[in-house]
């Protein structure tokens, strides 16, 4: 078991690696970082002693191991629109983003277990079909449309709900500034989650939906029928939890992908948060920013693809066994 | 009073193209500490008898004609919430795959007890312990150390056992075995036939044993129902059903055993396959098959008719002056 972590923990730490390469690359040959950094009246000379300073002569592969020493103490380098740590810009925007990506999280799993349950236990319920054609519009239209729409009915049309920004912040120790503790946070937080969460709702409610029904036909559900045992403990203790696998699976999957969908929410509800920013870096060429997101999108993806792996284990016996082996 | 009564029963499947009549008018009883061995082709309806009797037929298949009765009473139609309590209690049911009979994902322990709880009030301690006692009763060594076993961690054959242990887990006075062997080794095989035996004779709990495999009917059945598509062929004393079988059908399966311990799902010595149930033909269903059809046998259904003086009857034409089955 433990050696299976370390394997795994290795293993993120690879793909960590690469990423930062791709960083890395970004960061040296997409424009020259010295041009992108000073002013137009600078002299070619001062440009050069600029280069011998930050190290850009030396080899690429002492410059590269110089990029990760940096990364992992959280040193970006500065951003070339708004000449700041790019570490500290992302600190200011991490949590509008983190507190979008959760309320939706909790958003997708509950109404995506609960719809996934309902659609998958009650096949022929007039409910459960309104559910399945609804959810096929969750998958179908582009988020920015939904967002919109939600913008036009909610915020335009009805007035209940504000159609861009965070509201009122609250600043909490440790640099954290949440909108989850005023009233006005939590109505703006409404339209962008639910947009941002449809998707995502759509695609964990038809996963439950169809393992159910795939798990429903199995050998020892029949038997745990025959057993005599109570619809209740078949649908929810051996239905579901025999699901649990695959739905983990896509789950995880599935809120990494929120941190990812979440520049189009940010953009459409003017949210301020690192998808944002990212959306102004790319059209800036503000190569650090750029390359400080990418790492930590993927540093987001390999922790909850960790997380996904070890709660395998929790779940499945056989598995436990495999890696004993 | 028979343990299980089954008279008349029929049941249907209605469908787009019209209603199936998968079994029809089959009659059948068990006593306690009885075998009864069900034998017939596959999609004879054996499976179909048996789901029927404890209330898991798939809708929208449904009994649609006669009466089941367990210990006398009627539980033909019995809602599924009553169904429940009898399941599993009354009548445990073993199914052919024991690989995938066990939810892979609880000990056989929690199985085990879960299914314990459910029908009796006791506490936690005192299921794990008749659990215990099951386990040993169903011949796993080491019953208490294999309690928080997962059912990946035993053979085809020992999981054969647990499955066992959970239908016996609360007394049932019948057991209901879908080919409970098929999937197993030979020699597994005759370790859970004799299991099944010594239950039925030392608990005096009824068996309806559904198989296959002649050999395992000769070894373990008391009597032998035979079902022809959807309907009873003929039913007798096992060894009067295997010496002198009565009914066509009943005959050419024996000839086509040239040893016991062999498969019957193919009939070589019979022409023709048994006919699809949209598909089957007026009168008697072997009717095309056998070599001996009157005219009779092309318009009518024969009733059950006794043949002798051993409680053998047949649905045969030939038999006709003979007590009949009502
Ligand atoms: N849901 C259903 N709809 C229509 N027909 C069905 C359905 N389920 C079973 N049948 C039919 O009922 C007949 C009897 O099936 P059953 O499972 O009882 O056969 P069996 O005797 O157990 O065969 P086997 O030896 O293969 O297990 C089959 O011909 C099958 O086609
Ligand atoms: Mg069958």
């Amino acid at each position: 078991m433990a050696n299976f972590i370390l394997y795994r923990l290795f293993q993120s730490a690879i793909v960590m690696l690469i990423v930062a390469l791709i960083s890395f690359f970004l960061f040296n040959f997409v424009g020259d970082p010295i041009s992108n950094m000073v002013g137009q009246e600078t002299t070619v000379k001062d440009m050069d002693e600029l280069r011998q300073r930050l190290g850009l002569n030396d080899p690429v592969i002492v410059q590269f191991g110089r990029f990760i020493v940096d990364a992992l103490q959280g040193d970006f380098g500065i951003s070339y629109r708004l000449q700041r740590p790019v570490e500290e810009l992302i600190a200011e925007r991490m949590p509008a983003t983190l507190e979008l990506v959760f309320v939706s999280a909790i958003i997708a799993i509950g109404l995506g277990v609960a719809g996934g349950l309902f659609t998958g236990l009650k096949r022929s319920h007039w409910f459960s079909k309104f559910i399945l054609t609804t959810s096929l519009v969750g998958i179908s239209l582009p988020t920015f449309i939904i967002g919109i729409l939600l913008i036009y009915i909610f915020a335009v049309k009805l007035n209940w709900l504000p159609s861009f920004g965070r509201g009122e912040v609250v600043d909490l120790k440790g640099g954290w500034s949440t909108g989850l503790l005023t009233v006005s946070g939590w109505k703006a937080i409404i339209l962008p989650s639910i947009t941002l969460a449809l998707y995502q709702t759509t695609l964990i409610l038809r996963i439950i939906r169809s393992e159910l029904l795939e798990v429903m036909r199995t050998d020892f559900i029949k038997f745990a029928r025959a057993r005599g045992l109570k619809s209740r403990d078949i649908n929810y203790g051996h239905a579901l939890k025999n699901t649990l696998v695959p739905v983990i699976t896509v789950t995880g999957l599935q809120i990494g992908s929120l941190i990812a969908f979440s520049i189009v929410t940010e953009t459409v509800f003017q949210w301020p948060g690192m998808g944002a920013l990212f959306i102004q870096a790319v059209q800036f060429a503000d190569v650090p920013v750029m390359s400080a997101y990418l790492i930590l999108v993927a540093l987001f993806f390999v922790v909850i693809n960790l997380i996904v792996d070890l709660l395998y284990f929790v779940v499945d016996p056989r598995l436990r066994a495999e890696i004993k082996n | 009073m028979a343990v299980i009564d089954i008279s008349n029963i029929s049941i249907e499947f209605p469908t787009r193209r019209g209603v199936l009549t998968a079994v029809e008018n089959l009659s059948l009883s068990i006593e306690a500490g009885e075998i009864l061995g069900v034998v017939g082709e596959s999609g004879a309806g054996k499976s179909l008898t048996g789901n029927a009797i404890v209330g898991l037929l798939e809708p929208p298949g449904h009994v649609t004609a006669g009466t089941i009765l367990l210990n006398g009473r009627d539980i033909t139609h019995l809602p599924e919430s009553e169904m429940r309590k009898i399941r599993g209690a009354k009548i445990g049911v073993i199914f052919q795959d024991p690989l995938t009979s066990l939810d892979p994902l609880y000990t056989i322990g929690r199985q085990l007890t879960q299914t314990i709880l459910t029908h009796k009030k006791m506490s936690h301690a005192e299921a794990k312990a008749r659990a215990i006692e099951l386990l040993n009763e169903v011949g796993i060594p080491a019953p208490e150390q294999r309690f928080d076993a997962f059912p990946h961690e035993f053979s085809g054959g020992m999981r054969q056992r647990v499955v066992i242990a959970l239908a016996l887990c609360c007394d049932p006075c019948l057991i209901i075995a879908d080919e409970p062997t098929t999937a197993l080794d030979v020699s597994v095989q005759a370790q859970i036939i004799d299991l099944l035996k010594n239950l039925s004779r030392e608990k005096g709990v009824a068996t309806m044993l559904v198989t296959h495999d002649m050999g395992v009917i000769a070894e373990a059945a008391d009597r032998v129902a035979v079902i022809y598509s959807g309907r009873l062929a003929e039913i007798g004393d096992v060894r009067s059903v295997i010496d002198a079988p009565k009914h066509p059908y009943t005959r050419g399966l024996m000839d086509s055993i040239p040893q016991i311990g062999q498969n019957l799902k193919t009939l070589p010595n019979i022409i023709g396959a048994m006919p699809r149930l949209d598909a089957r033909p007026e009168g008697c269903a072997f009717n095309p098959r056998c070599a001996k059809s009157k005219s009779i046998c092309r318009q009518q259904t024969a009733p059950l008719i006794e043949t002798g003086s051993d409680g053998q009857w047949a649905a045969c034409w030939a038999y006709e002056g003979g007590n009949k089955y009502v």
